[in-house]
């Protein structure tokens, strides 16, 4: 709550002074609540999975499609990069704008080098007969690590958007705002991950 | 073991897509008619517009303002243009129903009769109920808790667009193609691509995802609003009923809709790439479609009367005189229904076989929602108790909403109980009580508030006589429509059925038919209302802006409210804070106004708009580049609009005073 303190005369009824409302004081409640609304999709791609994860329709299972070093390569690319986004917004409360900067381009890299092993795990799967057609299994796997992977896609655009806009207007109070909304973002899709790591990958390779 | 199969999709054009010319239905004249009776009337509008040079006024003080206020205007213009459309739907139901007996075939073939209930659902949740629920919340919410605007102004009109973008592709399917014929919840199979070959489902799919993203933002917006915006002084305990209500209901929406939007995605992927979520095939499974869709939409139905409780209760103590009755237990029974909201959504499919535990479980809780329903009708009744009832339009509706809804409430608890829910599923009966509940609740609440903040919006109260008129035939048609839809869901008549065998039946057919007549002519009386109203502005005109001497903060500002609402920010030290100031003898400052910091207008949420319809219309017809342009289109505009940094100005004080100003003269003059 931002009101300033108010002096409770129990005959005041209104302030003389206009309330000093900071820009965007709002947003990372904002910006959170939409955050949990997404957390719902995925609570129900979960949910779809947990019902669907077995139906494999006499079509492979996890055992024989996953590849468990590579998942966790893949795994790792996406935690350093959450390691490397928390660099540049400590950066970013120092002011060094070149060194946010930087640590958002390493975070790209690992942002891309994480899609690219997926989407390279992807066709890897279709060439070998279990796309998401192949069963109900499939369909709600694909879906989940996709969903997945199109958040990590459209956190890397945006991310791109940013630094054009860090570069362009430096650090100002509006970009601090929304490089902390992506960080928020960002860290969010970790941590989904990490429950698609342990529910799909670990718990698939051990029914 | 099966193999996937591969639906037959006819062949499609690189340019434009599954698009034919046998796409529009020439050879249906009712829809040919209507077409042309659309087309004639639209283009009178525009021409209207154009000769009176309107386009400009429009463009500039409405479809760009982030004003909620005038947002919350068109969400309320849109949800009764498209009640009009949604209730054409039901009396063509109820004629066909009435007059299809006896080998006759009545004059909608099962073709266009399927896709006629499932629009009527459609429309009237999301096109109806929902764009005027969410227009109430913006324009009363932000005014109630003293606040300038709303959170997000700019969220806040693209999300009007989005509703807007769904309207626009649900209409556009009656004219070109067809509309889904599945039912307002198009469950698979029937919904999937190998029973539904054709555009009709993908028009829903597509509708209800844009104009969902548009309510989950509007609900983000208004959340942030109660939660941070409120006047100095105004803890949660003192906010007035309504905002309550609103905050719940903008929490069942943002915990709601992303299980809508996930579960159409999923049906969508089943229908565009082949999946196997809800197929009978490679182990997909149907009922998870029925159990998810419910999830949202137990949710939705308190979606939309939590804030109609919340205008009851303004409405009541208002209009009683007196200080709303137990306002804690209202508040508390507001929560509980929030949450149990969540717990009952197995109650819509008993009969899926869940076995005796389940069944008991969701049944039980279904009967405790009726707890604290039961507790806000004698909050209210004890409100009116010893107070001065003054019977106001809005104080009628309520009182027809407390006997209506009463009523629906009780055979809500019947439909509760699994062996009698096993009989009575998917009847008339079920069909009775939802349309007493929806009906006697959301809409009579709508006409409680709108004839209620009307004045506060333009500034002069609506025309008594027609608005009588309208409630006296709204309330007498509601009761002839529906009372015989629980007697023939009794005798074994289920829903959706076109034609009948059994004789004896019709006359309770025609008893709903001319209930639905009633209601037309309630709903004529209703437009008569505002426009004799609005002809007869200056007779009705309140120059007070407190016209029903009203208790909460909307009153204690002009009518209609200045851009700015408050020239000074209010504190607030009651929940009745404009009753709390007046009993006090507060006296309205007239001078030291100061510069006053406000949202600047913008087109984007209108281009967006345009462009998601562009986009669901290229899907619906397979125009993948048509597609891929809109798609790329919307990512660029929203990309570009964050690169405008400048998104405010500030009125100055010298055009606060002279507004004030105005308002002190009218004052001056309407006390003299």
């Amino acid at each position: 709550m931002t009101a300033p303190v108010v002096p409770l005369d129990r005959d005041q009824f209104h302030l003389a002074e206009e309330p000093h409302h900071p820009e965007g004081s709002s947003t990372m409640l904002g910006f959170w609540l939409y955050l949990m609304s997404d957390c719902l999709i995925f609570a129900m791609l979960f949910a779809t999975y947990g019902v669907l994860g077995t139906s494999y329709a006499g079509g492979p299972g996890p055992k024989e499609l996953f590849e468990l070093p590579l998942v966790a390569v893949n795994t790792a690319m996406l935690l350093f990069s959450s390691i490397t986004y928390g660099f540049a917004m400590l950066s970013m409360t120092e002011g060094r704008r070149g060194a946010t900067q930087g640590w958002l381009a390493v975070t790209a890299l690992f942002g891309l080098a994480f899609i690219g092993i997926e989407l390279y795990e992807f066709t890897h799967l279709i060439m070998e007969g279990a796309g998401p057609q192949r069963s109900a299994f499939l369909s709600s796997f694909f879906t989940l690590v996709g969903t997945h992977g199109l958040h990590v896609t459209f956190g890397l655009i945006w991310l791109v958007v940013l630094m054009v806009q860090v570069q362009m207007k430096g650090l100002i109070p509006a970009n601090r705002r929304r490089l902390m909304c992506l960080s928020l973002f960002w860290h969010f899709l970790d941590v989904v991950w990490i429950g698609v790591f342990t529910f799909v990958y670990l718990m698939g390779m051990l029914r | 073991m099966a193999l996937p199969m591969t639906p037959s999709i006819p062949t499609v054009s690189p340019i434009l897509g599954r698009f034919t010319i046998e796409a529009l239905p020439l050879h249906e004249p009712i829809v040919v008619a209507t077409f042309v009776a659309v087309a004639l009337g639209g283009a009178a509008l525009l021409g209207a517009l154009t000769w009176f040079k309107l386009w400009g006024y429009l463009w500039k003080e409405w479809f760009t303002t982030v004003d909620h206020k005038r947002i919350g205007i068109m969400y309320m213009i849109l949800g009764i243009v498209m009640l009009l459309r949604g209730f054409s739907d039901a009396i063509m139901m109820r004629a066909q129903q009435a007059m299809a007996f006896n080998g006759s075939e009545g004059y909608l073939n099962a073709h266009h009769y399927d896709q006629v209930f499932t629009a009527h659902g459609v429309i009237m949740i999301f096109f109806v109920a929902m764009p005027i629920v969410t227009g109430l919340m913006n324009y009363v919410v932000p005014l109630q808790i003293g606040a300038r605007d709303v959170s997000f102004p700019f969220l806040n009109n693209f999300s009007f667009w989005m509703t807007g973008a769904g309207a626009a592709i649900v209409m556009m399917s009656l004219f070109v193609g067809e509309f889904a014929q599945t039912g307002w919840l198009a469950m698979p199979p029937l919904s999937g691509i190998g029973a539904s070959p054709g555009v009709g489902v993908d028009y829903y799919i597509w509708s209800l995802q844009i104009a969902g993203i548009g309510t989950l933002l509007s609900g983000v917006n208004l959340i942030a609003t109660i939660v941070k915006m409120r006047a100095p002084g105004m803890s949660m305990m003192k906010m007035p009923i309504f905002c309550w209500t609103a905050l719940c209901t903008n929490i069942l929406i943002v915990a709601a809709f992303p299980v809508l939007t996930a579960v159409l995605a999923l049906l969508s992927l089943d229908r565009y790439a082949d999946t196997a979520f809800f197929t009978n095939t490679l182990g997909g499974n149907p009922m998870m479609y029925v159990n998810l869709i419910w999830i949202w939409g137990h949710p939705e139905v308190y979606i939309l009367i939590l804030p109609m409780f919340g205008v009851f209760s303004e409405v009541v103590s208002t209009f009683s005189g007196k200080r709303l009755f137990g306002y804690t237990s209202m508040v508390y029974a507001t929560l509980v229904i929030t949450v149990l909201a969540y717990l009952v959504w197995l109650h819509h499919f008993f009969t899926m076989g869940s076995g005796a535990s389940v069944n008991s479980f969701f049944g039980i809780t279904t009967m405790i929602i009726s707890i604290p329903t039961g507790a806000k009708i004698f909050n209210w009744l004890f409100t009116m108790y010893r107070g001065r009832v003054r019977f106001e339009l809005p104080m009628m509706w309520s009182v027809a909403f407390m006997i209506t809804f009463t009523l629906g409430g009780m055979t809500g608890v019947l439909l509760a109980v699994p062996p009698a829910d096993f009989v009575l599923h998917n009847s008339l009966f079920l069909v009775a009580h939802f349309h007493n509940v929806i009906i006697g609740g959301v809409l009579f609440g709508a006409f409680a508030a709108i004839n209620y903040w009307w004045p506060k919006a333009f500034g002069f109260k609506l025309n008594q006589f027609w608005g009588k008129v309208s409630f006296w035939f709204w309330v007498i048609g509601f009761y002839f429509a529906f009372m015989p839809l629980y007697v023939l869901g009794l005798m074994g008549v289920t829903r959706r059925l076109r034609t009948f065998d059994d004789p004896s039946l019709q006359i309770w057919f025609i008893i709903a038919g001319f209930g639905a007549f009633l209601v037309a002519i309630g709903i004529g009386a209703m437009l008569m209302q505002f426009y004799v109203s609005i002809r007869d502005r200056e007779q009705l005109r309140d120059p007070t802006g407190d016209p029903w001497n009203g208790r909460t903060l909307e009153w204690s500002t002009s009518s209609p409210p200045p851009d700015y609402n408050f020239a000074f920010t209010p504190v607030i030290h009651d929940n009745d804070a404009w009753w709390d100031m007046k009993a006090r003898g507060y006296q309205r400052p007239v001078n030291g106004y100061a510069d006053i910091h406000m949202p600047s207008n913008t087109g984007t949420g209108m281009i967006l708009g345009g462009l998601s319809v562009a986009f669901g219309v290229a899907m619906i017809w397979y125009v993948w580049w048509l597609a891929a342009l809109a798609f790329v289109g919307i990512l660029a505009v929203a990309i570009g609009h964050t690169f405008n940094y400048k998104r405010d100005f500030h009125i100055p004080a010298t055009e606060v005073t002279a507004i004030e100003d105005a308002r002190t003269a009218r004052l001056v003059g309407a006390a003299a």
